[in-house]
């Protein structure tokens, strides 16, 4: 079973993005659960969001407290948030930054964490700097856990027709620089 | 006896059986003479124990009035007076 | 058709395939993404209801027995303060016969203030002479709710349903939900035959006073509903499995692993589905036995299921304070006529919405038979 945190601030779409991950996956044939950080949630203030993916039937209801995969939507938050928190030494942790990772001062192995400037990405094609869709694209770029088919069909699936056009663009443009990044890096330095 | 479920009564009508005037401890009496038919006593009376025969006058149903003088109280010319029940 | 939707969803959707007709909801958390999605399906054209927006949750209720006693299916949802406030409503729907169906997203009542999950809700309202149904996935919301409507108006029982579901652990949590076709739904469940209704062609008095010499027998009616609905509820449990494919144990109590159970967990709701992870990775031999239908109380089953069992964790989330966990009395009243009595403990997890972890259930099976109440993973 795989486990995945997503970070952002609210209104980042942080939610929707572990909901478009275990539709995703679903239409890929396997078993999927999505849930948001329990409780409140405030426009700009820190929120998770979580997915669990795997083959067999998801039995599990505890919340995720050791991710593999921690997806982290808005640079800003490591200044608040410790992203790497229960994160496996195996896991992996992906950061919309402009930063180069040594840069980013994180506790963690640096091998083990990608930088991509998603905003950048998205200023192009939709002219905001909302992440989610973008990070979701390059998420299955660098993992190949969900397919880019499946990601565009879920994201088709839960937007509006406009919205859902330039977001489909948005995926796969990212998934195409996250997938030039993977080939350009080691294999052995990612999972 | 018979229990609906629910305690649904399917008889209509049936709280007629159930006379209440023996709760009433104070009468009132209309004046017919002065009574100007007004009709307020009949809109007021919680109970619909106020009823107009057929020469058009204000009468009591003592079988259902409870004695609450709500009749009384609102008379505007004040002719329900309240008298002692006599038990 | 398969879909990924939350336990909320679920739970609209599955009142949308039972065709109600009137929904009146006051909204609360975490239950609020119910009414929403059924506000959706009825804006969509996708179900064909009256949606009252009402005041408060004890006029929600009182709506909802109002459209019933005039022939029409209804249906509610709501949670913690909510149900609270419903309390009265709740012994005249049951007095009243009226096969109503309500979702409960269980959360914590106050104070302090807490929107999060736990069962004090509905469990408080035990005596209420609703039947409650504890579900574990969402998927058992949506088809508990279809089959909490079949229980209900079966004319031997005639009481209304709350199907409970965790909140935010099920009401929160999306994953893949088989929603069955209307017309199949349709099929099973039939239209709605009233026991009695408002008709002006043969007028009745509904809600009549009942003197000391009356009042017993109707009480003693619902009491003999209850023990109707067991059967009920297995009978309904069968047919759904030979329909859809799908059953929950035997509609009251849904066992896992205990063929040669030494020990077993017994709960209410999602808790248990983590459990059988736990159970999975132990090497004693543990079974589960997730109380489904908490009323009717399922006595005679727990008492089956549990002979030959040495020691018992009870896990509650929810408190009778003063006394023990809500749910480990009724186990422990329920075996007491055992010949040969398990030893007995208590686990209180999760209230308010702390997370109910694997060690907290490995915990608990640990010290099963340790005869005690346990405040679990508690702060000193």
């Amino acid at each position: 079973m795989i486990e995945i945190r997503i970070h952002g601030r609210g209104g980042q779409g942080a939610v929707t993005s572990a909901e478009l991950l275990a539709l995703a996956a679903f239409k890929d044939k396997k078993y999927a659960q999505s849930f948001p950080m329990f409780g409140v949630e405030r426009r700009g203030a820190p929120v998770e969001a979580f997915c669990r993916i795997d083959k067999e039937k998801i039995m599990e209801r505890s919340q995720i407290y050791e991710p593999d995969y921690v997806l982290v939507l808005d640079s800003t938050l490591l200044k608040s948030v410790d992203v790497t928190k229960g994160l496996k030494k195996s896991g992996l942790l992906v950061i919309n930054s402009k930063q180069d990772v040594s840069k980013l001062n994180l506790n963690f192995e640096i091998g083990k964490i990608i930088s991509i400037d998603l905003n950048s990405i998205a200023l192009n094609i939709i002219g905001r700097p909302i992440v989610n869709t973008a990070m979701l694209g390059a998420f299955a770029g660098i993992t190949n856990i969900i397919t880019l088919k499946s990601l565009t069909e879920a994201i088709q699936e839960r937007f509006d027709e406009k919205i859902a056009i330039k977001n489909k663009e948005l995926a796969e443009k990212s998934y195409e620089i996250a997938r030039k990044f993977v080939l350009g890096m080691k294999k052995n330095e990612i999972q | 006896m018979k229990f609906n479920k629910g305690a649904v009564i399917d008889e209509p009508g049936s709280t007629e059986k159930n006379k209440t005037g023996g709760w009433r401890d104070k009468k009132p009496v209309i004046d017919k003479s002065k009574c100007t038919k007004c009709g307020i006593c009949w809109v007021f009376c919680p109970e619909g124990a106020i009823y107009r025969n057929e020469k058009g006058e204000f009468e009591i149903n003592y079988d259902y009035c409870k004695g609450c003088l709500i009749c009384a109280e609102e008379c505007p010319i004040k002719v329900i007076s309240i008298t002692e029940e006599e038990k | 058709m398969k879909t990924l939707i939350s336990g909320n969803e679920a739970c609209a959707i599955g009142a949308k395939l039972c065709r109600p007709k009137v929904i009146p909801v006051y909204p609360i958390t975490p239950s609020t993404h119910t009414a929403e999605k059924i506000s959706e399906l009825i804006a969509n054209g996708e179900l064909d209801a009256e949606m009252i927006k009402v005041e408060s949750e004890h006029s929600a209720l009182s709506a909802c027995i109002g459209a019933q006693v005039c022939g029409v299916r209804t249906f509610t949802v709501t949670a913690s303060q909510g149900l609270a406030l419903m309390h009265e409503v709740l012994f005249n729907a049951s007095g009243l016969r009226l096969p109503i169906v309500m979702g409960v997203a269980n959360r914590a009542l106050s104070a302090p203030i807490n929107i999060w999950g736990d069962q004090s809700d509905a469990l408080a309202e035990r005596d209420s002479s609703w039947l409650q149904f504890y579900c574990e996935s969402a998927q058992e919301i949506l088809d508990t709710v279809i089959q909490a409507y079949k229980i209900s108006e079966n004319h031997d029982v005639l009481l209304p349903s709350m199907v409970c579901f965790d909140g935010f652990t099920l009401s929160h949590v999306s994953e893949p939900v088989d929603v069955p076709e209307q017309s199949e739904v349709d099929e099973f469940l039939g239209d709605y035959i009233p026991y009695y209704k408002f008709d002006i062609e043969n007028p009745k008095t509904i809600g009549a006073l009942a003197f000391p010499d009356t009042f017993m027998e109707f009480k003693k009616q619902q009491e003999d509903a209850m023990r109707k609905a067991k059967e009920t509820i297995k009978i309904v449990n069968k047919e759904f499995s030979k329909k859809f494919g799908r059953s929950y144990g035997d509609g009251l109590i849904d066992a896992y692993n205990m063929e040669d159970a030494e020990k077993c967990l017994i709960a209410l709701g999602s808790l248990c589905s983590t459990a059988k992870v736990v159970v999975d990775n132990l090497r004693e031999k543990v079974g589960i036995v997730r109380v489904r239908s908490f009323r009717p109380f399922p006595s005679n089953e727990l008492r089956d299921i549990c002979s030959g069992v040495k020691a018992i964790a009870v896990i509650d989330r929810a408190f009778s304070y003063g006394h023990a966990g809500v749910l480990y009395n009724e186990v422990k009243s329920a075996l007491y006529d055992l010949k040969e009595r398990p030893k007995i403990s208590n686990f209180v997890i999760g209230l308010g919405g702390r997370d109910v972890r694997k060690e907290d259930i490995e915990f608990s099976i640990k010290n099963a038979d340790k005869n005690e109440i346990f405040w679990v993973n508690t702060k000193e």
